[in-house]
């Protein structure tokens, strides 16, 4: 009798999904791991994993919500700082039973209103906490928004490339179609409207309905701060072509760089205003896994929706209410980080300077990371301006292309594959993310520990110039 | 500013299955009840009750059930890992908590609660589960087949997602249903194809006529890849016999069919005569090789006498499933990363929760046992209180947190009910949530047989607050029937 599930009988668009950031190289990874090699995980934006310690307050405040009878005891007082056991206090009065209730569909109103009112500061605009949902993790966000978009594969998402291989998963998971717009690696990974045009019209003569772009800003992999010029220009262009803008907006709190500091996509619709501030559709995207936090493992996120009607904010929630509600300790953070430590809480001072050692200590990193790939000859890395990662191009001797595709293999993915086996450093080859044809990046992360990136940097130029020695003939090497 | 707007589709036009999917237990009805509380809150006083009662869902925290002190110990350790260092930390936490929040530390990905685990959850926590699993059904598990996720309602839409290939697929569901199914369903573009338990006979389960079903939609031309079987179940609390669940086991491996065991309640049984016996249990127990039937059992942190729902925990085992296919489902689940790790520590506690001698074990019990007890009792006054209103009858609820009674509505209240254009069962539950502030679910939102009508609640309000509820539900129910005497 056949089996009935085999592979052949899997929902087809299961099996097309690709994601490299835990796909081959990672899997070659733990396996080695498992053979007692020692690997350094740069292969996801995952800080705690490398040593980067928790705020403090956050988590005393959450330990205090999950164990509330602690609030109970006359001496809690010892163990938690007295902000913290207040503020525990607000959020426990804030849910609708402690931690262990479902919470709204949409994530506790008093949180929402927190998030509402971290907007209304950061941007200048006020903001409705209705339109405002809590999730677990920006990504079932994004997933929820791509699921509500996409009715068929004659739907197409704008996509830069290169991207976060979520996008890329999501749309072949809900059968649409990627269309991809390529950000100008010369020119700092900014956004070429000429080839966006030239994308969205490729696309629509194949009959696809392109109904939303998604834009990563601070970028992922490829770090870059847009300009508010730029990000003018997107909006004008999301109006002009009736796309909803998905702003992907997770890094905003990693910013490198001074000359353009993060400025959120709402922030410049509404400083547009009319007609654009009033019709552009928007849906922005944040989390508490990245910026200083890095809490990734509590899954907390949340999306904002501006100018969707309410027909379809409606829709959005009566699909959240099938999975009743998203995890509450998640939202707790969120709340938190939303509504940090401020000056004159007994806490305050703790959390800045938690907070700016882990700042600066990543800008530094970004240096460090930088200048370590371009020091190397066949190496070029532009800057990581924000978000976690740095994304270097390296151009390949022809013979490994050669080597590479005669083992079946990427060119990039076979690179990646000596570095690990070489150095234990796990990257994550550019093709995961989309890149030119016949350029080759790879992305790693700048959350190895400030003290260990000098040694892994070496230790990757070495690498690379015996890679180099090995593949390079005297015809020189490929370029782009 | 002269432009050119090209006309485009905007995102009214949505996915059309988002648009058909249907959840009743946070529907309609829920809306009126929530307007109904701001009502209270700014008028105290304007309603016969003074608070509105959420039993349309079983969220035991939020009717003020005590989450167990143990758990939360742990949890407080493993989120403030400093409180394991300090000289007062005895003060507060029992050693065994603090030994097992170091060892639960010591399984998670840098030793934080803040990174992302391995995206079948953390691989130590998996083997505690796989233990625990060993330890109930006397057979081993393996913790590469356990994937912890968001919820045992985030296993389910994995695992519709990759069964469903079009509408031709169907998944035999049983009626009435707990509505994640229905709705998952239609999400994922496939067919429900129905299975009727039977009312009469304390809602059991006659292999007979679930053949019957899924021969009709083979004939149909529907390619039926998988059953659903809710034990205990939702809405209709009964417990499967021993024999039942082999002649389930049975029917799937003949018919091809994956059998879906959602046990969620698998912690939730009130009669002393029935026992929660695992699907994977029944399979190993025959004998069954891998080859023969796949299963996936679902379990939950939500549910039990722990009660969990805000924190997001639970997990599916997988049975019988070839390599390649687990690697699909271990594919889609690295896009979402992991799931929340406070859930994930959670399962591990519940399927290893202290043992006696154990210094919390004392605590531990007499929580568990006081709340599981309070359920039974809640159980039957509330079946009492149906079963004595004239016209509704009640089945036991032998597990689960439920009770579905079924109730003979009069037909100028079902013509009334047509008249503003609302389910009859629906148009009840309203006057019933207007008249004493309890919020049911109609039985329309779970499926019924044709032309009866039930509703559901919970048995989850407080045991104080249940003979008023049983008062209030009587006085309205008879006004009711008299307003609408034929």
């Amino acid at each position: 009798m056949a089996k009935p599930l085999d592979y052949e009988s899997l929902n087809e668009n299961v099996k097309k999904t690709a994601y490299a950031v835990r796909g081959e190289l990672y899997l070659r990874a733990s396996e080695l791991q498992k053979e007692g090699k020692k690997i350094i995980f740069t292969n996801v934006g995952n800080p705690h994993a490398l040593g980067q310690k928790p705020l403090t307050f956050p988590r005393q405040v959450v330990a205090l919500c999950q164990a509330p009878f602690l609030l109970d005891d006359p001496n809690v007082g010892l163990l938690f700082p007295a902000d913290a056991i207040a503020r525990a206090k607000h959020y426990l009065q804030l849910t609708s039973g402690g931690l262990g209730a479902y919470s709204d569909s949409r994530g506790i109103p008093g949180v929402r209103k927190e998030v509402a009112e971290f907007i209304e500061r950061r941007d200048g605009y006020p903001t409705d906490p209705e339109l405002i949902f809590l999730t677990d993790g920006a990504s079932k966000g994004v997933m929820q928004m791509l699921n509500a978009i996409i009715r068929n594969e004659n739907d197409g998402i704008l996509v830069p490339v290169p991207q976060y291989p979520l996008y890329s998963a999501a749309i072949t998971l809900y059968g649409g179609s990627l269309v991809p717009y390529y950000l100008e690696e010369e020119a700092n990974w900014s956004l070429d409207f000429n080839n966006i045009r030239q994308s969205i019209a490729s696309a629509r003569s194949k009959g696809i309905t392109v109904r939303a772009m998604v834009i990563i800003n601070p970028g992922n992999p490829t770090g870059q701060c847009l300009s508010e010029a730029n990000i003018r220009e997107l909006l004008r262009f999301c109006f002009l072509e009736n796309l909803v803008l998905l702003a992907d907006e997770v890094y905003q709190q990693n910013i490198y760089q001074d000359e353009r500091p993060f400025i959120s996509a709402r922030k410049i619709l509404f400083d547009m205003g009319p007609p654009l501030s009033k019709e552009v559709q928007l849906v922005s995207f944040h989390t508490v896994s990245k910026g200083y936090w890095g809490e990734c493992g509590q899954r907390g996120g949340y999306f904002e929706m501006t100018n969707l009607s309410p027909k379809t904010v409606d829709e959005i929630y009566k699909v959240a209410s099938i999975s009743l509600s998203p995890n509450v300790p998640g939202q707790i953070f969120m709340g938190l980080m939303v509504n940090p430590p401020k000056p004159g809480d007994i806490s305050y001072f703790k959390f800045e300077q938690e907070s700016k050692a882990i700042m600066e200590s990543l800008r530094k990193r970004a240096h460090i990371m930088t200048d370590g790939f371009n020091s190397c000859r066949n190496v070029v890395c532009n800057f990581t301006e924000g978000a976690m990662y740095s994304f270097p191009q390296i151009r390949l001797p022809a013979r490994a292309i050669e080597v590479a595709k005669s083992a079946g293999k990427a060119p990039d993915v076979f690179y990646c594959l000596k570095l690990l086996e070489a150095t234990g450093i796990s990257t994550v080859p550019g093709s995961g993310f989309g890149q030119k044809e016949g350029v080759f990046h790879l992305r790693t992360t700048i959350l190895p520990a400030e003290e260990d990136m000098p040694a892994i940097m070496e230790s990757f130029k070495k690498f690379n110039d015996a890679f180099m020695e090995e593949y390079e003939d005297y015809r020189g090497y490929s370029r782009m | 500013m002269s432009f050119i707007k090209t006309p485009a589709v905007p995102i009214e036009s949505i996915n059309p299955k988002v648009k058909d999917c249907e959840y009743a237990v946070r529907g309609e009805i829920l809306n009126y009840a929530l307007r109904l509380q701001e009502e209270l809150e700014k008028n105290p006083g304007s309603r016969p009750f003074d608070e509105i009662i959420y039993s349309n869902l079983g969220n035991p925290h939020a009717l003020g059930q005590k989450p167990i002190t143990f758990f939360r110990q742990v949890l407080a350790l493993c989120e403030y890992p400093a409180l394991l260092d300090t000289d007062d930390t005895h003060k507060f936490f029992s050693s065994d908590a603090i030994s097992r929040a170091k060892k639960i530390r010591s399984t998670l990905t840098g030793k934080s609660t803040g990174a992302y685990s391995h995206s079948k959850g953390a691989k130590g926590l998996r083997e505690m589960i796989a233990d625990g699993i060993a330890l109930r059904d006397g057979y081993p598990a393996n913790p590469e087949d356990i994937f912890l996720t968001d919820g045992a309602s985030a296993a389910v839409h994995m695992i519709m997602q990759l069964l469903i290939r079009s509408e031709n697929d169907g998944i035999l569901c049983p009626i009435p249903q707990y509505p994640l199914y229905s709705a998952a369903i239609t999400l994922h573009g496939g067919t429900l194809v129905p299975y009727y338990l039977s009312e009469a006979k304390g809602w059991g389960l006659e292999v007979f006529e679930l053949k019957g079903n899924l021969d009709l939609a083979r004939e149909n031309g529907i390619s039926v890849k998988a059953i659903v079987v809710i034990n205990p179940g939702n809405p209709t609390g009964q417990v499967l016999s021993e024999s039942n669940q082999q002649e389930i086991v049975e029917l799937c491996r003949k018919e091809g069919l994956v059998l879906l065991a959602d046990e969620v309640y698998q912690d939730n049984v009130y009669v002393k005569d029935k026992n929660f016996i695992s699907f994977k249990r029944i399979i190993k127990s025959v004998g069954y090789s891998d080859d023969e039937i796949s299963l996936v059992s679902f379990q939950s942190i939500s549910k039990g006498y722990y009660g969990e729902c805000g924190k997001r925990g639970g997990y599916m085992e997988l049975c019988g499933f070839s390599e390649d296919v687990k690697d699909q489902i271990y594919k889609v689940a690295s896009v979402n990363l992991c799931s929340n790790t406070s859930g994930q520590i959670l399962a591990s506690l519940i399927m290893n929760p202290p043992k006696p001698g154990e210094e919390s074990h004392k605590l531990f019990f007499a929580e568990k046992e006081a709340i599981l007890s309070s359920l039974g009792r809640r159980a039957k006054a509330l079946e009492d209180a149906f079963n004595s209103m004239e016209g509704v009858s009640c089945q036991k609820a032998e597990g689960a947190m439920y009770l579905f009674p079924l109730i003979k509505l009069p037909n100028k209240a079902i013509e009334a009910a047509k008249k503003v254009n609302m389910v009859p069962d629906a148009f009840y539950a309203l006057r019933l949530l207007d008249a004493t502030g309890l919020v049911l679910v109609p039985g329309s939102g779970f499926g019924q047989a044709p032309g009866t009508w039930h509703v559901r609640t919970t048995i989850l309000p407080d045991e104080s607050k249940i003979p008023a509820i049983v008062s209030r539900l009587k006085a309205f129910h008879e006004s009711f029937m008299k307003e609408f005497q034929d």
